[in-house]
């Protein structure tokens, strides 16, 4: 005889008993697991579209402003192109994605048109809309959306795994060459122009790598061709005047904003709130309502516990008093109650996971609108809170039992 | 080996107090076999209890072997009712989903002793009582005189030295109560002291000695 054994044959005797207690936490975990997970997919769904809308933070040369970003007239505002690699090798989290531009105003056939240097390797991850454009701007993986390779496709998006999105921005640097160019739909329909077209700008002959499609932004009136040529046609060196960047919109709350401004003493860091705000409040929003159903949950199913729990301590006074009479110690008594309610926790816990995976997995698609997948992850956590809902919710009968006189209970005869 | 000093236990009811038990005073010596005997009521469980360390008297002192067992924490306490002490109960107190085996095991159980050697004594004691073959019964399975033979095997597990028997006859036919009073006066023979609580004059004219209660009082010795 142990422990252990006493309760599991204390278990075994009382089965129907113990099923109310086991279907309440199993039941609460079930409906936390499937909300989790469904809105774990969601919000990861809602963030990627709101990524899609673009940068959120905008790094500027110190004295520009954002007026001088969208007129794209920067002046002599400039700023190291270093400051990209600064960052990448910082230990801030959260970037996403870094687009370091150098905008500057060229005539085209005598009319004013802007010239933006870009990296492609960068500009593909925030533009996702540009991922028609020769198939090569395929958005890669990245932070905060990222999504699972499986789920993407079943998406219908086009994320890609990790060695052909490198090869896709290889691509890109590469067939971007420093005589190639690509442009925005407004300047390709005013100047007739087409793939395999020639450019001259600045007395240099560039060739149209791809003609973008219709953004409706200010990117259909600009031609874009790579930062160093840009650098080069206009001897400005290895600077730019913008750095647009994705930041995860979790991190952006907790001190990315800071950290850059740190990072970078000689720059504006401006995050364009609008954007950050709204990814900042959906998930905030999501978290919520995912926080109210889990507290409701675990208090329903605590109470449920203590109930049974409460009812078990009552009927089993006698062989309490008797252990007690015997020369159990109250630890002994805690323990045997205990183990019990931990084994209840385990069970439910582990019943929760399974159903409520499938629960989500199954009506995922049907209520939240995206593809659910499991998450093996909350199955440690349904788990965990399985057994500590279980534990603290018995820890009041546990006392009463330990506590228990066994005198009075051996004279109630 | 054990003594009581003015020992005095009061309860307080709803209609208030009462009085159980009256600046109680006894000794008895270690081999001894006590009968405590008086009207329903009169305070003798109460005392067997006190005497079991289990009810803390409102006043007074219970010596057991030159302790005095109120001076004790709830563990030293509980662990000299688990050497030393053994309780016999009217209505046995079995658990119920445990197997006669089981139940047997359990003083042996809380003792530490490893599970092959609690079943070894277990089987011993029931063998003993002539139970040899109802090890894996459950006391519903089991007759009233076979389940009084599995609590008395289950007070014997960890060789008490003091059994504290609280009318172990209560529930028994005469036949079967001899049986169980017979099976105390073989303990006490081998050196075991008994103190028995009961209201049979029959009964307890079996004890050495015997004490009469009256309103919390030993009236007569």
């Amino acid at each position: 005889m142990t422990t252990f054994g006493l309760v599991l044959k204390e278990l075994r005797e009382r089965k129907s008993q113990l099923l109310t207690s086991f279907v309440a936490i199993a039941l609460g975990i079930t409906v936390i697991v499937a909300v989790r997970t469904m809105s774990h997919f969601s919000e990861k769904a809602v963030a990627q579209e709101l990524d899609n809308l673009g940068a959120n933070v905008l790094i500027l040369p110190k004295g520009a402003t954002v007026s001088n970003y969208y007129t794209a007239d920067f002046g002599d505002y400039v700023m190291p192109e270093s400051y990209v690699d600064d960052i990448t090798t910082s230990r801030l989290q959260g970037v996403d994605n870094l687009s370091p531009k150098l905008t500057e105003a060229i005539l085209l056939r005598g009319q004013r048109v802007y010239l933006t240097g870009i990296l492609p390797k960068n500009e593909l991850k925030s533009k996702p809309i540009w991922q028609g454009a020769g198939g090569i701007f395929a958005r890669p993986e990245g932070c905060g959306t990222v999504v699972p390779g499986s789920l993407a496709k079943a998406l219908g998006g086009s994320a890609q795994g990790g060695n052909s999105t490198t090869g896709a921005r290889q691509a890109v640097v590469q067939e971007l060459g420093g005589a190639e160019v690509m442009v925005g739909s407004d300047v390709a329909g005013r100047f007739g122009l087409k793939v395999g077209a020639t450019l001259p700008i600045k007395g240099e002959t560039f060739t149209v790598k791809s003609v973008l499609p219709s953004t409706g932004t200010v990117d259909d009136t600009r031609v874009f061709a790579h930062l160093h040529a840009v650098q080069r046609l206009f001897h400005r060196g290895r600077v730019v005047n913008a750095i647009e960047m994705i930041g995860c919109c979790k991190e952006i709350s907790r001190g990315l904003i800071d950290g850059l401004n740190r990072l970078l003493p000689e720059a504006k860091v401006v995050t364009i709130k609008q954007i950050a705000q709204t990814q900042l409040n959906t998930n905030t929003m999501m978290e919520r309502f995912s926080l109210i159903f889990l507290v409701i949950i675990l208090l329903v199913g605590a109470v449920s516990i203590a109930n049974y729990m409460l009812a078990n301590v009552y009927e089993r006074r006698r062989e309490i008093g008797t252990l007690l009479a015997l020369g159990a110690t109250r630890r002994t008594i805690s323990a045997i109650f205990l183990i019990k309610a931990a084994l209840l926790g385990v069970a439910g816990g582990v019943a929760g996971y399974a159903l409520g995976t499938v629960l989500a997995v199954a009506l995922g698609p049907r209520i939240a609108g995206v593809p659910v997948l499991p998450l093996p992850a909350l199955a440690g956590w349904a788990l965990v809170l399985a057994v500590a809902v279980s534990v603290l919710a018995s820890a009041l009968p546990v006392a009463k039992a330990a506590r228990l006189d066994p005198a009075e209970i051996l004279r109630e005869g | 080996m054990l003594r009581a000093e003015n020992v005095t236990k009061r309860y307080q009811r709803r209609e208030g107090e009462v009085l159980a038990l009256d600046r109680v005073s006894l000794e008895i010596a270690e081999g001894e076999f006590v009968s405590v005997v008086g009207p329903s009521g009169c305070g003798k469980s109460t005392l067997l209890l006190t005497l079991g360390c289990l009810i803390r008297p409102s006043a007074g002192v219970v010596w057991l072997d030159g302790r005095s067992v109120y001076g004790l924490n709830h563990e030293e306490a509980a662990k000299l009712r688990l050497s030393t002490i053994g309780f016999v109960f009217q209505t046995f107190n079995l658990v119920p989903y445990l197997t006669a085996l089981e139940n047997v095991q359990m003083p042996a159980y809380l003792s530490g002793l490893p599970p092959t050697k609690q079943r070894e004594r277990a089987e011993e004691l029931l063998r003993k009582v002539g139970l040899g073959d109802r090890l894996s019964h459950k006391p519903a399975e089991l007759s009233v005189g076979e389940q009084q033979r599995v609590a008395l095997a289950r007070t014997l597990a960890n060789r008490p030295r003091l059994i504290l028997a609280d009318e172990p006859t209560g529930n028994l036919d005469p036949g079967l109560a001899d049986e169980m009073v017979g099976e105390l006066e073989n303990l006490n023979r081998q050196g075991v002291t008994v103190v028995m609580v009961t209201h049979d004059p029959r009964i307890a004219a079996r004890a050495r000695r015997s004490l009469r209660l009256s309103q919390g009082s030993i009236v007569q010795s």
